[in-house]
């Protein structure tokens, strides 16, 4: 660890420390939440409604109109109160998730970001040079595909719902779970056909 | 405020820097912090990202993103009257010296417990309420110029631009920290707009692309 490392753990130390004395949180709740965010909050949750999007299409006509009820239908809640926008990609439309001004994230689905979201490279160039990032994370697309950027400036949060990809028509819906990543929510990439 | 976070569309960062097999968090405390900021039943005065966005620029720029997050909460916790810069210090001498002291105990967790069980959670856009939104989609719209030095979520690249409003949300409580000129509601209707490109970055502009905005109405001009 460097200093700042070793300052901010002192730091965080005394402030829990002082917290727990005035009586404004406990150490068990402290655990608790962050049990919650190592073991039930994560890209998992945002798979399935992903898998579940893909195999029942009632589901995913609601899951685009009103997200955050939808996601609720597989019985994890949207943390956070946020209404969850889901934003469909196909094969002419790609859509990319960015936070310009801070690094706000759909928690409820996707769990806790990545530090490269966070980062100010991609803070900053996911806005102007959409493509260019994309190579950077190896995803090429033709200039005949269009690309959205959005930027999470206000509440509301934001998940791709990437394209099913070929070759998986008689999978399971927990085999399809299993396929989808986290980047692909993000939309910073597609799914690989599984027979590749 | 045109602060350093505001950092949509800089030059300067450099490539994207991704880890490998990342764990959820990188040290120990990091986790508490989350924990911490979420779970403390304790209303930051002004927000914990005016906090963040009043940083110094280099202090900001060097700080990690829970390194942030632990600024803010301390600030914040201090502001509201909870702490003292004093009782932080002794406390930090105190840990310093004795690695392995005691947390102190509390005094009634299940007091605790409940009031930590009140303090949830925020509501997302209400449909209801008695606001007629100005735009329907398809409207051309211009962002104002506008210069707060508070908290806002109008991102500088966007300002003065022109764009088309692409969906209708509802009515959605405005972030910022003033109101703008002429406005006297929170409670606004909020639009996604979408701006093209070309509109944001000229002939830098990458073929084929546009970015989407949340925008409040006080944000938004009729063209």
């Amino acid at each position: 660890m460097n200093t700042a490392e070793t300052d901010a753990a002192l730091r965080t130390r005394a402030l829990e420390s002082l917290l727990i004395e005035k009586g404004l949180i406990t150490e068990d709740i402290i655990d608790e939440v962050v049990e919650k965010y190592e073991k039930d909050v994560g890209p998992l949750n945002g798979a399935r409604v992903v898998a579940r999007a893909w195999t029942d299409p009632d589901y995913k006509q609601r899951l685009l109109e009103d997200g955050r009820a939808t996601i609720a239908e597989l019985g994890f809640d949207s943390a956070q109160g946020a209404k969850i926008v889901v934003l469909e990609n196909t094969p002419d439309v790609h859509h990319l998730v960015v936070c310009t001004l801070c690094s706000c994230y759909p928690w409820s689905v996707l769990g806790l970001p990545p530090n490269w979201y966070k980062s100010y490279a991609y803070r900053s160039r996911a806005v102007r040079e959409p493509r260019a990032v994309l190579l950077e994370f190896d995803l090429d697309l033709p200039d005949a595909v269009e690309i959205r950027v959005w930027d999470s400036n206000s509440d509301l949060r934001y998940m791709v719902l990437p394209e099913r990809p070929a070759g998986t028509e008689d999978y399971t819906e927990e085999q399809l779970i299993s396929l989808v990543t986290r980047d692909s929510m993000i939309g910073v990439a597609k799914i690989e056909s599984p027979s590749k | 405020m045109d602060g350093i976070h505001d950092m949509g569309g800089m030059h300067g960062f450099g490539p994207i820097e991704r880890e490998e097999n990342e764990p959820l968090f990188h040290h120990p405390w990091e986790s508490r912090v989350l924990a911490i900021s979420v779970a403390t039943p304790v209303p930051i005065p002004g927000g914990s990202r005016n906090n963040i966005e009043n940083m110094d620029p280099a202090h900001y720029l060097s700080s990690s993103y829970y390194e942030k997050w632990l600024y803010s909460r301390i600030k914040g916790l201090i502001d509201a009257g909870v702490l003292t810069p004093e009782e932080m210090k002794t406390r930090m001498a105190l840990l310093r010296n004795n690695p392995n002291a005691e947390t102190p105990a509390h005094p009634d967790p299940d007091a605790v417990r409940s009031e930590f069980k009140r303090s949830r959670p925020a509501t997302p856009p209400q449909q209801k309420m008695d606001i007629q939104p100005q735009f329907s989609n398809g409207d051309r719209v211009k962002a104002r110029n506008i210069h707060p030095e508070g908290h806002t979520r109008l991102p500088r690249y966007v300002r003065g631009k022109y764009g088309t409003v692409t969906n209708y949300y509802g009515i959605d409580n405005l972030q910022d920290a003033e109101l703008p000129t002429g406005c006297t509601n929170r409670q606004q209707p909020l639009y996604a707009v979408r701006f093209e490109a070309s509109e944001l970055w000229g002939s830098a502009a990458e073929t084929k692309s546009a970015v989407y905005l949340d925008m409040w109405e006080s944000y938004l001009e009729p063209v």
